[in-house]
């Protein structure tokens, strides 16, 4: 930092003198610290090698292709007992990211209407609001978990007595059955359907986008395209003969088979996951909106839009602004706190990796390594997203 | 034909000012806010009602086990918190040495009083007295081994007492670490710079779990043979580390905002590196990031509780071991269980956050950079 020594000219000289110069004393101090590290390092290693030896551990990543030898409670891919540690991971590593998108999508709902209605003009919607924000994050994200699923989950009642839903499905203690869909021959037309619709909506968005530029004749682009989008596949579905069957839950002895489950872990985790970090998204959500100036606001409205557009095409692209870039470290939040999931049972990757395989093969540098390793990527991968999507509405400004 | 006296003020009508008014502009200005206030207010009369229910006309009050909570519709178990509320505050710290955790709050409070309440003087000998001499005193009291105290070992801590040590020796060793962080990110010298973006991201990107995990599992592994270091203190180191990285950045985005010419000032003083950064650049950067450095303390608060993870017992963790208890089980216990430790969070992160607005208040009120609007409220 001491740019003014720089341009001393009457610096001492000699051998002495040197250790006066800011770049040689720089210099010393790095070479002092990467040597300090480097100590710290070869020290550990070399504990962690006699550790090992003593204990008989393997070391390298071999174990990765073994017979893991337990079951999962979920998963998204193929799992049996007889898998390997590295199909293990990976249903870990999906069931995270199940999770972790779910909580996402549900904590950003939850969290943009509870920022919204506080700063309702509505008074009682207002004081509900803050009630909200101010109870929830208050508590530790752990207790909450805790009391949905031991508090809460756990004392629904046995299979027997299950609530019914309409349209057959089931809510016990064991998780929520719904019948589960069944595409049957002819569904693919309804998909193709879906992705032509999607790829009309796209390409109606440009073409209204590029018209309004050139005549500043708007199009109803958000009605036109969710009728595109819902419409096409509807028309498909219908044309092909429904071809959507239902596998229904059955009783059968204790529990519920067939259908799809939701555990009541997974239910617990999406539940405190996203009711606490709503609450954080609601508070970035206010003071996005309350940072864009009311003169912006006034402006619009003098301009004579409507109020709608006001807020559409003034109000919250600039909010949006202010938001993203706290809304992107509550979403790594909520992704690096799933991982809490491991104290409620959700078999989530730090509780089947971190956790079993390391209890059971013991090789915890590698373990971990590779649990540190995917978190770190997790994250430097939404940073990148998050900041090419902020980079796209800085641009948007002008 | 001139009046003189003039009539009586009339009243302003009812429908501009008044209750009648507030309650039109407040709660029906217009058919969808009234709807709006109709909802909220169901919604607010039916948590209300249970609540209250649940907490006061259906909680049972007096008993000796869970059989005294088994009854259809029972509310609150209360008898469960009263039976086990000692344990709650201390864990197993035993009966007859419990008064030596007492006088350590005392302690405490005796020092944080004077630096919290901005009217009271002797600011800096509160300080030197908590930063210096307090922690050796809370040591020696809730340790012992000492002639004329017991020896507790920190296995029987519990309860609030393990989540305030926590998270006081947390946020008062990540203090230091952070600020070095925050200057080494900010440093001229390129390796210095690179070893701390290195931690600060690191620990960033990954959960506190897995670090808690690695200090339970990997720590043992790090060090030589007989060498073990107490399970608490290895919680406690990495929780300081943990936090110590997101303080960084706080502070961090506090040195950002101090305008160059300040550090130039500096340097044109002829101050050493130690001088500036203590005397001009550090005292005006905290001060911007007061609301931030809060915001960590309160998150590291709620994240004692993942201690409980690798098997210590903080207050959470104990209400956790108290419910499974066979004398106490039944269908009440848990939420009973779960709210009290809730309140008790609650009332802690939520003080903690209402002083820190008051206090960003005052430093406002001097009114320079602090950009930080008060609240909604």
């Amino acid at each position: 930092m001491a740019t003014a020594a720089d341009k001393r000219s009457d610096r001492p000289v000699g051998p002495a003198g040197l250790l006066f110069r800011p770049e040689v004393r720089q210099l010393v101090y790095q070479v002092l610290l990467l040597l300090a590290l480097a100590l710290v390092v070869w020290w550990v290693a070399s504990n962690v090698a006699a550790n090992l030896r003593r204990q008989n551990i393997a070391s390298g990543f071999d174990f990765l292709s073994r017979t893991s030898g337990f079951d999962v409670s979920q998963s998204l891919i193929d799992y049996s007992n007889a898998s390997s540690y590295g199909r293990a991971f990976w249903v870990g590593l999906l069931n995270t990211l199940l999770v972790a998108g779910l909580g996402i999508a549900f904590a950003t709902l939850i969290g943009f209407m509870v920022g919204i209605a506080r700063l309702s003009p509505n008074w009682l919607i207002a004081r509900l609001a803050s009630a909200y924000v101010e109870i929830v994050r208050n508590v530790p994200l752990l207790l909450q978990l805790f009391f949905w699923y031991f508090a809460v989950l756990k004392n629904l009642p046995s299979p027997r007595q299950s609530y019914v839903l309409p349209g057959g499905g089931f809510f016990n203690v064991r998780g929520l059955y719904l019948p589960a869909p069944l595409p049957q021959p002819g569904f693919g037309a309804v998909v193709l359907a879906f992705g032509l619709g999607i790829a009309a909506a796209v390409g109606l968005w440009m073409w209204a986008r590029r018209r309004q530029r050139l005549t500043g004749r708007p199009f109803p682009v958000l009605r036109v395209a969710l009728a595109l989008v819902l419409g096409l596949p509807l028309i498909a579905f219908v044309a092909t003969g429904a071809p959507l069957a239902f596998e229904h839950p059955v009783l059968r002895g204790f529990n519920f088979q067939g259908g799809l489950v939701i555990l009541p872990e997974l239910m617990a985790l999406l539940l405190g996951l996203s009711i606490y970090t709503a609450s954080f998204i609601a508070e970035i959500v206010r003071a996005g909106i309350e940072g864009v100036p009311k003169g912006q606001r006034e402006a619009a409205l003098a301009l004579g839009l409507s109020n709608g557009q006001t807020l559409r095409l003034v109000v919250i692209p600039q909010a949006l602004r202010i938001i993203i870039p706290p809304l992107t470290s509550q979403y790594l939040n909520l992704t690096k706190n799933s991982s809490l999931g491991v104290a409620i049972g959700y078999p989530d990757f730090v509780s089947v990796f971190t956790g079993t395989v390391l209890n059971q093969t013991g090789q915890a540098v590698e373990v971990i390594l590779i649990t540190m390793g995917v978190f770190l990527t997790l994250s430097l991968l939404t940073s990148l997203f998050m900041n090419w999507f902020n980079r796209h509405m800085a641009l948007v400004e002008r | 034909m001139a009046r003189d006296i003039r009539p009586a003020a009339m009243p302003p009508p009812l429908t501009v000012t008044g209750p009648v008014a507030w309650v039109r502009q407040n709660l029906f200005s217009s058919p969808l806010n009234g709807f709006l206030t109709l909802l909220g207010a169901w919604i607010a009369y039916e948590v209300l009602a249970n609540v209250v229910n649940w907490a006061f006309l259906n909680a049972t009050w007096q008993g000796e086990d869970g059989s005294a909570c088994t009854r259809e519709g029972a509310g609150a178990c209360w008898p469960f918190v009263q039976a086990k509320f000692g344990q709650f505050m201390y864990g197993r710290y035993p009966d007859g040495e419990r008064w030596r955790v007492d006088l350590t709050y005392a302690l405490a409070i005796a020092g944080l009083a004077p630096l919290l309440i901005p009217r009271v003087p002797g600011k800096l000998w509160a300080a030197i007295y908590l930063a210096g001499i307090f922690p050796l005193i809370a040591v020696v009291l809730l340790l012992g081994d000492v002639p004329g105290l017991s020896y507790v070992p920190t296995q029987l801590w519990g309860g609030l007492l393990v989540t305030l040590v926590v998270s006081s020796a947390g946020i008062a060793w990540a203090f230091p670490i952070g600020i070095i962080l925050a200057l080494g990110r900010r440093s001229q010298m390129p390796i210095v710079r690179m070893v701390s973006v290195g931690f600060i991201e690191f620990v960033r990107g990954v959960p506190l779990i897995t670090v808690l995990f690695m200090a339970s599992v990997m720590l043992p592994l790090f060090l030589p043979e007989n060498v073990s270091i107490d399970k608490l203190l290895r919680a406690l180191i990495m929780v300081a580390l943990f936090s110590a990285a997101y303080l960084a950045e706080v502070i961090r985005g506090g040195l950002q905002a101090i305008p160059r010419g300040q550090f130039e000032a500096a340097d044109a003083l002829g101050l050493s590196y130690a001088q500036k950064m203590g005397l001009i650049i550090l005292p005006q950067a905290l001060k911007l990031v007061i609301p931030g450095i809060v915001n960590t303390f309160i998150g590291l608060f709620k994240d004692t509780s993942l201690v409980l993870i690798i098997g210590i017992f903080d207050l959470l963790g104990i209400v956790q071991l108290g419910l499974a208890d066979q004398k106490w089980i039944s269908p009440a216990t848990p939420i009973t269980g779960y709210v009290f430790a809730g309140i008790v969070f609650w009332i802690f992160c939520f003080s903690i956050s209402r002083y820190s607005q008051m206090i960003e208040r005052r430093l406002a009120a001097g009114g320079q950079r602090t950009t930080t609007k008060p609240l909604g409220e």
